[in-house]
This record gives C-alpha cells, sequence and structure tokens, in this order.
C-alpha cells in the first residue's frame, strides 16, 4: 500500500484550513481503526468531498464531526471491498477494544487524540530521522512531496521513508497511545525534540538557499500550542512554546535585503514581534516554576532576556551566563558551551570568551561546526588579532551550509581584508 | 502479538552485575505473566558452527559465528504480548539488556492475517 499522495494538493491553499481538522480526524481515525494507512486515505478523500460540496452547500454546522463521518463511512466501504484489511481491522479492534477507546459518534464534538498520534510518530523505535517526517505529515497534515520539500529531499525518497515508518508501526505494532504518568518523563522529550528539530530546520535551514523557512516554523510552533493545549501541567512543553515564540519574534530581523544572516547586534530591534515576545515572555515563569528546571525553559528563559533587551549592551548578559551555567548541567553540549563563551566574552571582554573557546578546540562536534570558528574569528578582531580573525573566517566559510551563511562570512572577510 | 527478544551479550565484560538468581527470576516472571511462549538459552560461543553452501552446492563448514564481534547470541525468549510498548519493557526487565548487554526485539511475522 502507497502513500497516499493527496490530490488535494492541487489546492493547498485551500488545504491549509483543514490542517487542524487532519491531524484531529486522522487520530481519531487510527485509534477507531487502528491503521495508520487506511486512517489516512479516508481523511484525505474526506477533506476532497469537503472541498467539492461545502463551497456550494455551503460549511456544515459541525464541520469536524460532518469530515469524521464522511471519512468513517469511506472507510466501511473500504473494509468491505478489502477482506485482507478488514481482516487486520478485525484483529485490531479487539486489541482496541481492550483499552477503553473513545466513543465517536455523528454529532458529537470530536475527541483530541492527537496527543496519542505524536507519541507514535515520535516513537524512538521509528528511526530519528523519520519521526519528524512522520509528525509533519500526521499531525501537520502536509502531503509527502511537502514533507519532502521540508526536508530537501526527492518526493519519491521521502515517500519511501514514510512508507516504511508506517510499516513499522503497522507491523512491530507500535502501540498508539499516551505513555502513562510513569514513562512520561522518559517518552515526552522525544516528541518535544522532533517538534524543536522542525523549527530549528525551519529558522536556519541546515542548507539550501534560504536561510530561514518560515511556512516550516510556523508549522512547528503550531503543534507545539496543540502540544501546549494537550498537555498544559507540563512545564517543559510550556518552555518549548515559549522558546519558540521568542525566537520566531526575531525573524523579521535576522534577514537583511538580500536574504543575508543579520546577526543580533546588527538587528533591528523594532522588528521584533512585540506581541509575540510578549506571549512568549508571559509563558517563562510558568515553565520555569512549580519545580526543577528543564532545558527548554531555561533556554526561553535566555531568549526572552535578548528580547527585552534594548540593545546588545544593555542586554544581561550576566544572569544569560548564568541561566548557560544551568543549562550545561540540564543539557550539556559543546554547543552550548560554546554559546556560554560568546556571553562570557560579553559579560568579561573577548579575551576571557577565546581562552574558554580554546579549551572547545578539541570537541569533534564543533570541529565541523561553522559557528565555532566564526566566534572565534569575530572575538580575534575585537581583541585586533586581524590575521588570524581572517583565517578563522575562512575556515568557517569553508564549513557553512547555506549560501546567506556563506554571503555574510564572505562580507566578514572582505571587511577584514580592508581593515 | 509475538515478539522474539534476541539476547545480546557483551564479550568483554569481567565483571557482570546480574547473578544466575537474577535470571531465574526473570524468567519465573515472564512465565507467571502468562506471556511465555518458548525461550531457550544457548550454550557458549565456541560450541556454535557456521554452515554455508554456495551456489555450486558446495557446502562449507566454519568454527564460530560469521565475525568477530563485540556481542554474542546468548540465548532468546518469545513472548506473547499485546504490543511493542509491552514488549520493550519486558527486554528493559530482562538481565540480558545489563551489563553491556542489548536485547534486539522483534516481531514474528504472522501470514495468517
Amino acid at each position: 500500500m502507497g502513500a497516499p499522495v493527496s490530490s488535494v494538493s492541487s489546492v493547498s491553499s485551500i488545504e491549509a484550513v483543514f490542517r487542524e481538522e487532519h491531524g484531529r480526524l486522522l487520530a481519531a481515525l487510527v485509534r477507531r481503526f487502528g491503521d495508520l494507512d487506511l486512517a489516512e486515505e479516508v481523511t484525505s478523500e474526506a477533506i476532497e468531498v469537503a472541498l467539492a460540496r461545502w463551497p456550494v452547500d455551503g460549511v456544515p454546522p459541525k464541520p469536524g464531526a460532518w469530515l469524521m463521518t464522511t471519512a468513517r463511512r469511506r472507510a466501511v466501504d473500504r473494509l468491505r471491498r478489502d477482506r485482507t484489511l478488514a481482516a487486520r481491522v478485525a484483529v485490531l479492534q479487539v486489541e482496541a477494544d481492550r483499552a477503553p477507546a473513545s466513543e465517536v459518534t455523528g454529532d458529537a464534538e470530536l475527541p483530541d487524540e492527537r496527543l496519542q498520534l505524536f507519541f507514535t510518530c515520535a516513537h524512538p523505535a521509528l528511526p530519528a530521522e523519520d519521526r519528524a517526517a512522520l509528525t509533519l505529515r500526521c499531525l501537520a497534515g502536509l502531503t509527502t512531496p511537502e514533507v519532502a520539500r521540508a526536508f530537501l529531499v526527492p518526493a519519491a525518497t521521502m515517500a519511501k521513508r514514510i512508507v516504511r515508518a508506517k510499516k513499522k508501526i503497522r507491523e512491530a505494532r507500535i502501540p498508539f497511545r499516551v505513555p502513562g504518568a510513569d514513562e512520561l518523563p522518559e517518552r515526552l522529550p522525544g516528541v518535544l525534540q522532533v517538534v524543536y528539530s522542525i523549527f530549528t530546520e525551519g529558522y536556519a535551514a541546515s542548507s539550501g538557499p534560504d536561510l530561514q523557512r518560515l511556512d516550516l516554523a510556523e508549522e512547528a510552533i503550531r503543534l507545539t500550542r496543540i502540544l501546549h493545549r494537550l498537555l498544559p501541567a507540563e512545564r517543559e512543553v510550556t518552555g518549548l512554546l515559549a522558546l519558540v515564540l521568542l525566537v520566531h519574534a526575531r525573524r523579521e530581523a535576522r534577514t537583511g535585503a538580500g536574504g543575508e544572516p543579520v546577526l543580533l547586534d546588527e538587528q533591528d530591534r523594532t522588528r521584533w514581534d512585540r506581541a509575540m515576545i510578549d506571549e512568549g515572555t508571559a509563558l517563562v515563569p510558568v515553565a520555569l516554576s512549580g519545580g526543577p528546571p528543564g532545558p527548554y525553559g531555561v533556554q526561553a528563559a535566555i531568549a526572552a532576556l535578548h528580547d527585552e533587551a534594548a540593545d546588545l549592551e544593555h542586554t544581561d548578559w550576566p544572569q544569560i551566563v548564568a541561566l548557560y551555567d544551568v543549562l550545561q548541567t540540564l543539557a550539556p553540549s559543546p554547543v552550548v558551551a560554546l554559546n556560554r563563551a560568546a556571553a562570557v566574552a560579553m559579560r568579561d571582554g573577548p579575551q576571557a570568551g577565546l581562552t574558554l573557546l580554546d579549551e572547545l578546540s578539541a570537541e569533534p562536534l564543533l570541529r565541523a561546526y561553522h559557528p565555532y570558528p566564526a566566534a572565534r574569528a569575530d572575538l580575534l578582531h575585537r581583541l585586533g588579532r586581524l590575521s588570524e580573525a581572517k583565517a578563522e573566517y575562512q575556515r568557517a566559510l569553508d564549513l557553512a551550509g547555506s549560501e546567506p551563511d556563506r554571503q555574510l562570512l564572505r562580507r566578514k572577510l572582505e571587511s577584514l581584508g580592508t581593515a | 502479538m509475538k515478539y522474539l527478544m534476541l539476547i545480546h551479550a557483551a564479550t568483554d565484560v569481567t565483571e557482570p552485575e546480574c547473578t544466575p538468581e537474577d535470571w531465574m527470576a526473570y524468567d519465573k516472571q515472564v512465565r507467571d505473566a502468562g506471556i511465555f511462549v518458548s525461550g531457550e538459552s544457548l550454550a557458549d560461543l565456541v560450541t556454535a558452527t557456521t554452515v554455508q553452501v554456495d551456489r555450486q552446492g558446495k557446502r562449507a563448514v566454519t568454527d564460530g559465528p560469521f565475525a568477530e564481534t563485540r556481542e554474542v547470541l546468548g540465548g532468546f525468549y518469545v513472548i506473547d504480548v499485546p504490543d511493542l510498548d509491552v514488549a520493550l519493557d519486558w527486554a528493559a526487565r530482562c538481565p540480558g539488556s545489563r551489563d553491556g548487554g542489548a536485547i534486539v526485539v522483534r516481531p514474528i511475522a504472522d501470514f495468517d492475517n
């Protein structure tokens, strides 16, 4: 059974309206029929029927229930035609009946079972690279070609990956359920990681012509909002929502007229999205209270300090360094150490930062990470060590993958050349 | 749904934490839970022999498994549980998942469905 490439994609602008319904509908149908492929096909079909009928007949009073009824009828038709599928579903149904399934009736409000779907799509038994793809496909309602574009891989490659992942869900019987309270601490970070990885790919594309992929970042924010609605008491979900809002608030100022990246010190802060900053800032204390802080909450707090500052000089660098210290104990990584060193350089001067960066020189992860030599170059420049700075910018240029990043580094190199 | 748990032991562990009593306790748990289908522990790796037959039908018998590996298959269980998460829970409880060992969990194909 192939991945259904919905013919609805031809009217993708209208389909965007259905994305919210798509995930909800799909989740309810997976719960009912226990078969992701079947659920996807009838979800797409129901949306197609709605696209044809609603403009003529008007939008029904309960659009979600209408779509559900239509999809369910289609699924039953399909099961009548396809005996093997019916047998499989019957077996799954027996299993599902053991657990109390939410009853979906024609005109009741749809139960929200998207949380189950999040945990299925982000299941650790699936290959890491497939989890984000599946989440975009099933929960964001992106078509397979759209998901392929999101990850800059050919559509056929993505279709194969999604088919493979769905096959594993079906044949290894990865359950469709929310982990119990005892498992949640172990499983939730995986779900958040998937959503955050979609956001970071949108925030700073790892390759390709564009620095930012705003649609992808917005999709990730939408998914985080859904998670936050479904798990309001989970502080790391709140922290992640705060983080993505506070970072996304700077989107307009992050690129120049030519699409080149504009670093924090040169950004026009009047172009930051105030409403988004306010929303994110208000979430930070919620994320950080009532228990030990989590890495997303701490990162959100750092982002809030940047967003609240009038400029680089009036940024609360001592507090940012302190937060990086906390982050380094919660989720130690060379990248965190790199960012901490940059903050120390702002607090204590470039030499202090450079000393810390030099201590990281043996980190294998940083050797291939262009922000590392770029950060060294910046500090060397500020110390007046121009030829060393040039060599470091050149190293960064050799490592940078995205064209806008390379453009910025070339500009930095040239400015040193004439200095 | 039936799952095979392949118990791979690390070869370089000199002082294992898990005792034979741990294994016996686990075995009892699996049987008491009513999920046990089958299971065996394998004799020592030095007793393993590999057979390959080439296109001409020529048989080659060699000593041991195919390649030097850090892990050796020490035994297996087949359990019958509702889904992968339950199977993974049982795998995590198995003493073979500790001491540098690992359990590979594989669903058993069901051609009747």
